[in-house]
C-alpha cells in the first residue's frame, strides 16, 4: 500500500444556511479544498451523505456533484454510514490513493437539513435506528443516547454535571472556530437549565440540525513531498460495525465499534494512546464523548467523566478532545461531520489553527460514529 | 406511516413475541434472523419470548417524533427479558418517578399509535410494572 497524505482542506461557515442549495455548499468546500491543494483536477471523488434523499429529495450525487464542482466525467462514489458517512468517505478515498487506483482524490460531505421541518429531520436521522424494533416504539435520537447515558451514570457514577460540561468545553473551543455554527460559550447552569429533551439529557447536551460541507484532498505522499505546504500523513485507518439496535449490544454504555475501529487504527499507524496529542471524537451527545473518550483507551472505562472534569481533554489539557468544537457547537451535517474532523486534525498538525491551536501537535486522531454505534470509523495522522 | 405488508409481516414479533433459537449454540434472536451472530450456524427453530423482566435503562421522551406526538411525554426503556433477551419499548402505567434501573416489568399488549383519527392501529408490546 502507498502511504497517504491530505494535500488541500476547505470548509465553510456551517450554520443554517437558508440561501445556499446543496450544490451550492459542497462546491464552496470543494474549491476551498482544491485551491488549497493547487489542483485543478482528481482522478476520483467520494462523498459521504447521510439523507439526501430525505433531507432535500435529491439523490444521484454521484452525477450533480461532479457536474457542479467541474469535475465530471470525474469518477465519482457516494458513500452512506448513517453519521459516519463523511469518515466512511475519508476511508474510501484513502484506499483509493493507497490502492494505486487514484493518485489525486476529493473526499467531500455534505448534508443540508433545514430544508425540512423538525419532524422529518427527525424522522431522516431516526433512519439511522432500527426502524422495526426501535424507532416503531418511539425512540429518538437523543432518547437512545439518554438509554446510554441512564445507564452510565448508575454503573460509573457519572454525574449531570459532568456531561454538561462536555458541551462547556466544546462551546468553549467552538468559541475560537469562526466556522462554527455556535461560536460562543456557554456555562453548565445554562446546560443544567436547559429544555429537556429525553431525560437525562437537556437540550444543550445536543448537537444541532446544520447545512454544511467540507472537502479535502489526497494524494500519495511522494506528490505532497513535491508541495511547499507541510505535510499530514494518514498513518491508520479502521472501521468496525456492530448491532444496530442498542438493545441488542452486549454493554449498552460501552462503544465497542469505536472500540475496534481504534485497535485496527492503532496497529496500522503503530501507535498507542499515550502517543495521540489530540483527537476530535463525535459528541453528537455530550455522553456520546464520554463513552468514545473510554472506548478510544483515552481513559479507563468508566473514567470518562471524571476525565472531563479534571480538565483532562480540555483545550490546554493533556489530551484536547474536540478543538474545533465539536459536533456540539462546530454543527453536525451528518454526512459532512467525519470530513470536517480531519480537515480540524489537518490543520492542527500543519499548525494553522489560530487560538485554538494544540501546540506542538504531531499525532492527531479523528472518531466518527453512526447512529447509536453501529458504525464507527477512526483516522490517525501523523506530522510528515 | 408503514404499508399493510410492512406491518403485517411484523407481527409475529409484535403480537406473538416469536424469537428463533440457535438449534446450535442457543443463541436466541429477537427479531429472528438468518444467520447466528454467535456461531454463524444457519439453523433456528422458533419459541416465544419470556413476558417479564427487569429495566436495563429508561428515558422520557419529550421530543417525539410525529407519529407519538399526542403521547409525549412517555418512557421508553431496555428491558431484559428472563432468559436474557433485550428489547426497546415503552414502560407504561407508570409514574415517572417511580422508573428505576432494575424494576420489575412484564409485557402487556397494546395500541402504539395510530395514522390519524379514522387510519389504521398499530399494536404491539409495552412494558408495566409487574
Amino acid at each position: 500500500m502507498r502511504e497517504v497524505a491530505v494535500i488541500g482542506v476547505g470548509m465553510n461557515k456551517w450554520g443554517e444556511h437558508w440561501e445556499k442549495p446543496l450544490r451550492q455548499i459542497f462546491t464552496e468546500a470543494a474549491i476551498l479544498a482544491l485551491d488549497d491543494a493547487g489542483v485543478d483536477k482528481v482522478d476520483s471523488m467520494i462523498v459521504g451523505c447521510m439523507s439526501s434523499g430525505l433531507f432535500v429529495g435529491q439523490e444521484h450525487l454521484t452525477s450533480l456533484l461532479a457536474d457542479y464542482t467541474g469535475l465530471a466525467p470525474v469518477a465519482a462514489a457516494r458513500v452512506e454510514s448513517a453519521c459516519a458517512s463523511g469518515g466512511l468517505a475519508l476511508r474510501t478515498g484513502w484506499t483509493e490513493v493507497a490502492s494505486g487506483l487514484s493518485d489525486v482524490v476529493l473526499v467531500g460531505g455534505v448534508e443540508k437539513m433545514t430544508d425540512v421541518n423538525g419532524n422529518e429531520a427527525t424522522y431522516a436521522l431516526g433512519t439511522a435506528a432500527d426502524q422495526e424494533y426501535e424507532c416503531y416504539h418511539g425512540i429518538t435520537f437523543p432518547g437512545l443516547y439518554a438509554l446510554i447515558a441512564r445507564a452510565h451514570m448508575e454503573k460509573y457514577g457519572t454525574t449531570r454535571e459532568q456531561l454538561a460540561m462536555v458541551a462547556v468545553k466544546n462551546h468553549a473551543n467552538g468559541s475560537l472556530n469562526p466556522l462554527a455554527q455556535y461560536p460562543f460559550k456557554i456555562s453548565v447552569e445554562a446546560v443544567l437549565s436547559s429544555v429537556m429533551v429525553a431525560d437525562p439529557l437537556r437540550i444543550l447536551d445536543c448537537s444541532p440540525i446544520t447545512d454544511g460541507a467540507a472537502a479535502l484532498i489526497l494524494a500519495p505522499v511522494e506528490l505532497a513531498r513535491k508541495l511547499k505546504k507541510p505535510i499530514v500523513k494518514i498513518i491508520g485507518s479502521g472501521m468496525a460495525t456492530d448491532t444496530i439496535a442498542l438493545s441488542a449490544r452486549k454493554e449498552i454504555t460501552w462503544i465497542e465499534s469505536t472500540y475496534l475501529a481504534a485497535k485496527k487504527a492503532y496497529a496500522m499507524a503503530g501507535k498507542t494512546p499515550q502517543d495521540i496529542n489530540l483527537v476530535e471524537v463525535h459528541d453528537c451527545f455530550t455522553i456520546a464523548e464520554i463513552c468514545v473518550m473510554e472506548a478510544l483507551g483515552l481513559v479507563e472505562k468508566g473514567k470518562g467523566g471524571q476525565a472531563v472534569e479534571a480538565g483532562l481533554t480540555a483545550l490546554q489539557g493533556k489530551i484536547p478532545v474536540n478543538a474545533s468544537g465539536g459536533l456540539k457547537a462546530k454543527g453536525h451535517p451528518v454526512g459532512a461531520t467525519g470530513v470536517a474532523q480531519a480537515i480540524e486534525i489537518a490543520k492542527q498538525l500543519r499548525e494553522e489553527a489560530g487560538p485554538r491551536q494544540v501546540k506542538g501537535a504531531r499525532v492527531g486522531m479523528t472518531q466518527n460514529m453512526g447512529g447509536s454505534g453501529g458504525s464507527s470509523i477512526v483516522h490517525i495522522f501523523e506530522k510528515g | 406511516m408503514p404499508t399493510p405488508s410492512r406491518y403485517w409481516r411484523e407481527i409475529p414479533q409484535r403480537y406473538r413475541l416469536e424469537a428463533a433459537k440457535c438449534k446450535n449454540c442457543g443463541f436466541i434472536a429477537f427479531p429472528p434472523r438468518q444467520i447466528c451472530p454467535r456461531c454463524h450456524s444457519r439453523s433456528f427453530e422458533t419459541i416465544v419470548l419470556p413476558e417479564a423482566g427487569k429495566v436495563v435503562t429508561y428515558t422520557i421522551i419529550r421530543v417525539p417524533p410525529q407519529p407519538f406526538s399526542d403521547q409525549a411525554p412517555y418512557a421508553v426503556g431496555i428491558v431484559e427479558l428472563d432468559n436474557g433477551v433485550r428489547l426497546t419499548g415503552q414502560i407504561v402505567d407508570c409514574p415517572f418517578e417511580d422508573l428505576k434501573i432494575g424494576q420489575r416489568v412484564k409485557i402487556e399488549f397494546r395500541k402504539i399509535y395510530q395514522d390519524g383519527d379514522a387510519g389504521v392501529i398499530y399494536y404491539g408490546y409495552k412494558f408495566v410494572p409487574e
